[in-house]
């Protein structure tokens, strides 16, 4: 029992943001006939795969107190990247993919680098970074590029039937990812650090914790991350795009901190970061249910649900 | 002392860029009078480089109150809706005008609550409005990009007043009024004040909350009119497009400008120099026949490189940087 309301009073926020998707489920439920079905609900998923494995990398960078603007930037370039390396290089996918997800994670450690040697703030580097990456993936290729490769048709023609329930290769591999990241976050000595360092850098420095090492590798695992989620775009799409994820990193951000986490930095769960992207799909997938709302409505209920879980972490706060 | 020093790194920047051109390009200096009107290369750049400074005014007071404004993009993406929208309705350019400055005043005062009132991060709180901001500029013109016809509105970024462009005129007019109000008054002290130490200025009695809200209002505010200026340039309002990476130039023209990020110092002077800097840089690209999409990366790459110079363990490499921002 006293366990039992331990765990409840840690994971209040994640236990709030589960009520608050369930509710706005229901009430899309109610409202949009067909709503309540498993494909809709594999489709919050599937649609989302690439936001939420960018979202996992950021909740990272986002417990230990950092931010990183980079993230859509990053899959535009990636995913430009892969697909005029394989269609116009004539490059194996596999090779491809590891070019792009080392690329990923070059950029986020020299960003870390930067950010953790000399003192810079995040927001500035990364921002930086965004255009960097950017204004390269333009560079390749103004043009989106389509890709027509075996192993791509089959990866993304792939499906997995559990029972009723059928998954597409690209929720598969988005679940595949939260779960690394709960394991790293909540069951390593790399995840507990980050936290340390978010919740106190100085006192974590004064414990004795490597931060530089896990600053910089917080960053790199963000690029990989959001190389990862380019990849999974091209999958998705077929195609590779510089323009792809503009904005993204707002998206990535908003999922995180609707998923529980402090933006301070601290405090935070992975599988919260999974409930927030279910409600951003809840959200995404009721507006095109209705079919009268315009989709500048989605940055305007993104943006006020940021606002609202924002001044709900600080109520939280002042009272502890 | 404190604002002779920082003006000299940017100004010989700037220097060395129209230098650079002047050699490359020769025609890059000159200047042509035309019906009474000036034209020439300096004149563009001071006139496309108006909304840039009129936006990095405003970002130089929020970041010396050791915060950032990262919602002006789409607050200048707003207020041109609303200029489209209310002349297309005919109202008058006062009207208008009024309306615009102050949708400017009232994001900027939201951006001030969460920041001062509540004491959410800046980059959190200006960040809602970022991404909310363009939702509302575009349901305010209802996903379309609306034509402007009104001559009026046109001359505030197109005209000519005594032979010279009117938009770079008015925005000098502004950041004297600036300079004079912040430093033959006690404001500028006080924002820098909040900025080094929010609980010390506190304890030394000052208001900081409100002085922090009013950092953000007034940026919310040149941000407004820097919009009602993209606006008549294009003569269209683009809730999609408009102030897009301005948030960027603007954070870059007052960091180059001597601005410390970490709040405290501010030079309005400097940010003048900074954001020219960074649109001589933008032209500069433009006449290398550099595509558009591509020129975000030389000026990452520049932005990088003023911020680590401006690190103080650069600073201590380079001996003589690292002093002059211990002396301030």
């Amino acid at each position: 029992m006293n366990s039992l309301r331990r765990f409840a009073s840690r994971n209040l926020p994640l236990l709030a943001t589960a009520v608050i998707f369930a509710a706005l489920f229901g009430t899309a439920a109610y409202f949009y006939d067909g709503f309540f079905s498993t494909r809709v609900f594999v489709g919050l998923l599937s649609d989302n795969a690439f936001l939420g494995i960018a979202a996992v990398g950021m909740t990272l960078v986002i417990f230990s107190g950092g931010i990183d603007l980079s993230v859509g930037a990053v899959i535009g370039f990636t995913s430009i990247f892969t697909a005029t390396l394989i269609e116009q290089r004539h490059m194996a996918p596999g090779l491809a993919w590891i070019l792009a997800l080392a690329a990923g994670a070059g950029l986020g450690a020299g960003m870390g680098a930067l950010i953790h040697f000399f003192r810079l703030p995040p927001f500035l580097i990364t921002l930086a970074g965004m255009f960097l990456a950017r204004g390269t993936g333009f560079w390749i290729n103004t043009e989106s590029v389509g890709i027509n490769h075996d192993l791509y048709a089959r990866i993304s023609g792939y499906e997995l039937a559990l029972g009723p329930v059928v998954f597409p290769s690209n929720a598969l591999i988005l679940l595949a990812v939260m779960l690394a990241g709960y394991v790293v976050a909540h069951h390593t000595r790399f995840g507990r650090n980050l936290l340390a360092i978010g919740g106190n850098e100085q006192s974590a420095l004064l414990m004795g914790l490597p931060i530089g090492p896990a600053k910089i590798s917080v960053y790199a695992v963000n690029g990989f991350c959001a190389a990862l989620a380019g990849i999974v775009a091209t999958l998705y799409t077929g195609s590779g795009n510089p323009s792809m994820g503009i904005g993204l990193e707002l998206d990535a951000i908003a999922v995180v901190v609707i998923g529980g986490t402090l933006l301070t930095g601290g405090r935070g769960h992975v599988l919260g970061t999974l409930l927030g992207v279910l409600i951003f799909g809840t959200i995404q997938a009721a507006i095109l249910f209705d079919g009268r709302l315009s989709s500048f409505w989605m940055r305007i209920v993104v943006g006020g649900l940021l606002l609202v879980f924002i001044l709900l972490q600080r109520f939280f706060l002042r009272k502890k | 002392m404190k604002t002779k020093s920082p003006v000299i790194w940017p100004l010989a920047g700037l220097g060395a860029l129209v230098l650079l051109n002047a050699v490359f390009n020769p025609g890059f200096l000159h200047i042509t009078l035309l019906d009474g009107h000036l034209y020439g290369v300096p004149v563009d750049i001071l006139t496309q480089g108006s909304r840039t400074m009129l936006v990095a005014l405003g970002m130089t007071l929020v970041i010396a109150t050791a915060g950032v404004d990262l919602s002006v993009g789409s607050v200048v993406a707003i207020a041109g809706a609303v200029c489209a929208v209310l002349l297309q309705d005919g109202h008058g350019l006062a009207t208008t005008l009024a309306a615009a400055i102050g949708a400017g005043l009232l994001a900027g005062l939201a951006n001030g609550l969460l920041v001062a009132r509540f004491g959410v991060q800046p980059i959190v709180a200006t960040l809602i409005l970022m991404v909310a901001g363009r939702g509302v500029a575009q349901l305010i013109v209802d996903g379309q990009v609306i034509i402007i016809k009104s001559a009026a509105f046109d001359y505030l970024a197109n005209g000519f007043l005594l032979g010279l462009p009117f938009a770079p005129l008015l925005v000098v007019a502004l950041y004297a009024v600036a300079h004079f109000t912040l430093r033959r008054t006690a404001l500028g002290l006080f924002i820098e004040a909040v900025g080094d130490n929010e609980t010390a200025s506190r304890f030394a009695g000052l208001a900081a909350a409100r002085i922090k809200a009013f950092a953000y209002v007034f940026c919310g505010a040149c941000a407004g009119l820097a919009g009602v200026l993209a606006a008549a340039n294009i003569r269209a309002a683009d809730a999609y497009r408009a102030g897009e990476n301005m948030e960027l130039d603007a954070i870059f023209a007052v960091v180059v400008g001597g601005t410390a990020l970490s709040g405290g110092r501010f030079s309005i002077l400097g940010t003048a120099v900074g954001a020219l800097l960074i649109q001589t840089l933008t032209t500069t690209m433009y006449n290398l026949g550099v595509p558009p999409a591509i020129a975000p990366v030389p000026k990452a790459l520049l932005i990088i490189g003023v911020s680590l110079l401006q690190s103080e363990k650069v600073g201590r490499w380079l001996g003589g940087l690292g002093r002059k921002k211990e002396a301030t």
